[in-house]
């Protein structure tokens, strides 16, 4: 089975980056069908298409639109590109490579939701897309698709590039917000939630760019159209960042409940080296680590995910393959939360610190084998007691990489060294 | 004593202007000094801002101290960050970074004698599909190998 490339489709044709070439595929004609319809018309089509939300929760985004007041009170979109979740880079390839569909598809959901102005908060790293977009919003307010009455339709919007700088946190809805406001892009308490209370203490609705760039095909030819993809519940297409040991890494847009089986074996061109399937983290850093056999017979839609006990998350597919330690891959991710923990609740504080403290022990030969009970215990301390869900988040790697690889863990404090690959290179890099 | 360059200054100006909140331009505003500071903020900067911004110094300051990417400490002209998360581990970034500090005689996040390179770890740079890569000040360089990545560094003046 090869892609499905509802959104993709042009994404090879560096014209299609810029307003000419993306007008010349049809860019901007479904903004001029929206700003004729009714705004709630447009919401109804995108709760009815079964669209979930791409950035990593998979919230349904029309039901989510209809958490907004219904009154007049100011209210913001904010586009969430910090893209920070490790083995994610699917946004990166949307902004570079297709502009005009993101800023398109916020001018429709800007319309739907009744907000005047929006922000596209990007990570501060990528220099690059940030170029891209902010030549392509300069590009739409020329050709009055920005600014005032759109099209001729009495419809304002004004839209900004804000840029993030080095915070996996910000990713984080409420984080983002915070930073967007001046402040340190620290999480805040839920309820209120951003719908009704968010930017400015207006309500925002915030959500990925895949998600956004994802009304456009929805609005043009109804949802169910899109729901001709995918299952009841896990409708449309998706994109997938495919990386680690695959010979054919990158960005796949396919149906959702497709196999991961041909993700990584057919569009992925298999495992490196001639070596073998070991396990998969099949949503980003933070979804539980599945074994070979079971990520073999698990279809990437969001339920398949979550019967086999992990989460479709942003659909980054981490791959690893027989060589890797299974004790070494942990200590990198507990290094990454320890770092990224914003540190305002205790468990999540402490507990990143405790088990990346406790892991590296283990790593550098020093551990005991009361320490691997040990993680399981702090790890499940470190679970729903916290702001936000970088604390789950955290914890979930832990709890499954130790429960499925227990033995490597065993070895590892028993002997010394890995089980795998006997020394691991430069462990006291890891600080 | 720092002080902004007109160009600088005027930048800080329009973004003061730029979005809802004045608050709102204190991270593209340390970057605009960053830049014109030697790729690093120390006090003297923070209190200029505040100076320019009318915001106060503590206020700049806390988030100054919370994102990576603004340098608390001297740094080369050419800021070599290579990532190390999950993807890139497990494809060579140990050895990359291993190789590259060895080549420039330099220790993690210090600065070459000759004051051009500092080689740093960073987190997920959203290029796990073109492990292993380093990012140097605004660029990326991907599918790296340790050769490769020392060519394109020797290059750098
Ligand atoms: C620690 C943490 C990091 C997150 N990082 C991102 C991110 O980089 N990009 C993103 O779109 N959502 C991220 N999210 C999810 C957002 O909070 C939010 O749910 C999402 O942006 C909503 O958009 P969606 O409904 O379109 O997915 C993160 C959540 C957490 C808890
Ligand atoms: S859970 Fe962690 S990252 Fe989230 S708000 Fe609390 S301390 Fe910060």
């Amino acid at each position: 089975m090869s892609e499905t490339k509802l959104l993709s489709e042009h994404y090879d044709k560096d014209e299609f980056i810029g307003l000419a070439g993306y007008k010349k595929h049809g860019g901007y004609e479904v903004l001029a069908k929206a700003l004729k319809m009714q705004p709630q018309q447009i919401i109804d089509e995108v709760k009815a298409s079964g669209l979930r939300g791409r950035g990593g929760a998979g919230f349904s985004t029309g039901t989510k639109w209809s958490f907004l007041p219904k009154n007049n009170e100011p209210r913001y979109l904010l586009c969430n590109a910090d893209e920070g979740e490790p083995g994610t880079f699917k946004d990166r390839l949307m902004m570079e490579r297709a502009p005009h569909q993101l800023i398109e598809g916020m001018i429709i959901s800007s319309f739907a939701i009744g907000s005047k102005k929006s922000y596209i908060y990007v990570r501060g790293e990528y220099h690059y897309p940030i170029a891209v977009l902010e030549k392509a919003i300069r590009e739409a307010y020329d050709a009055g698709l920005l600014g005032k009455n759109i099209l001729g339709s009495g419809f304002d919007h004004d839209m900004d590039v804000y840029s993030g700088a080095g915070a996996y946190i910000c990713g984080e809805e409420t984080g983002m917000i915070s930073s967007l406001e001046g402040l340190k892009g620290q999480p805040k308490l839920k309820p209120p939630f951003p719908a009704v209370q968010g930017y400015l203490r207006k309500p925002t609705i915030v959500n990925n760019v895949e998600t956004l760039a994802a009304v456009v095909p929805i609005i043009k030819d109804g949802a169910a159209a899109y729901r001709k993809f995918g299952t009841e519940k896990s409708a449309g297409t998706k994109f997938f960042s495919l990386s680690g040991n695959v010979n054919k890494p990158g960005n796949y847009e396919v149906p959702l409940a497709y196999p991961m089986k041909d993700m990584i074996y057919k569009l992925g061109g298999g495992i490196r080296n001639g070596k073998k399937l070991k396990a998969v983290i099949p949503g980003g850093s933070s979804a539980p680590v599945l074994t070979a056999e079971e990520a073999e017979k698990v279809l990437l839609d969001y339920e398949s995910i979550a019967a086999a006990g992990s989460m479709l998350g942003s659909g980054a597919i981490i791959v690893l393959d027989d060589s890797q330690c299974m004790v070494d891959c942990l200590a990198n991710l507990t290094h990454f939360y320890h770092h990224e923990s914003c540190g305002q609740c205790t468990p999540c504080r402490e507990g990143t610190g405790w088990v990346d403290k406790i892991v590296h022990s283990i790593l550098s030969g020093r551990g005991r084998l009361q320490d691997i009970d040990l993680l399981l215990k702090v790890a499940d301390n470190m679970k729903g007691r916290t702001i936000c869900a970088l604390s789950d988040a955290a914890a979930l790697p832990v709890i499954s990489f130790v429960t499925k690889f227990r033995d490597e863990f065993e070895y590892y404090v028993r002997e010394g060294r890995s089980k795998v690959k006997g020394t691991v290179l430069y462990a006291e890099m890891h600080h | 004593m720092f002080q902004l360059s007109p160009e600088g200054l005027g930048q800080v100006k329009k973004e003061l202007a730029r979005y809802e909140t004045k608050e709102s331009a204190i991270i593209p505003s340390l970057y605009v000094a960053q830049k014109e500071n030697k790729g690093w903020i120390n006090e003297d900067v923070i209190r200029h801002l505040s100076q320019v911004m009318e915001i106060p110094e503590s206020r700049i300051n806390e988030v100054f101290k919370f994102y990576t990417m603004f340098n608390q400490k001297p740094v080369g002209r050419h800021h070599v960050q290579i990532c190390s998360t999950l993807s890139c581990h497990i494809n060579g970034a140990p050895e990359l970074t291993a190789h590259i500090c060895k080549e420039l005689k330099v220790g993690m996040d210090q600065v070459t004698e000759d004051g051009r390179f500092t080689v740093s770890r960073a987190e997920c740079l959203g290029s796990c599909g073109t492990a292993p890569m380093m990012q140097v000040n605004d660029k990326y360089y991907e599918n790296l190998t340790p050769e490769s990545a020392m060519n394109i560094l020797r290059g750098l003046k």
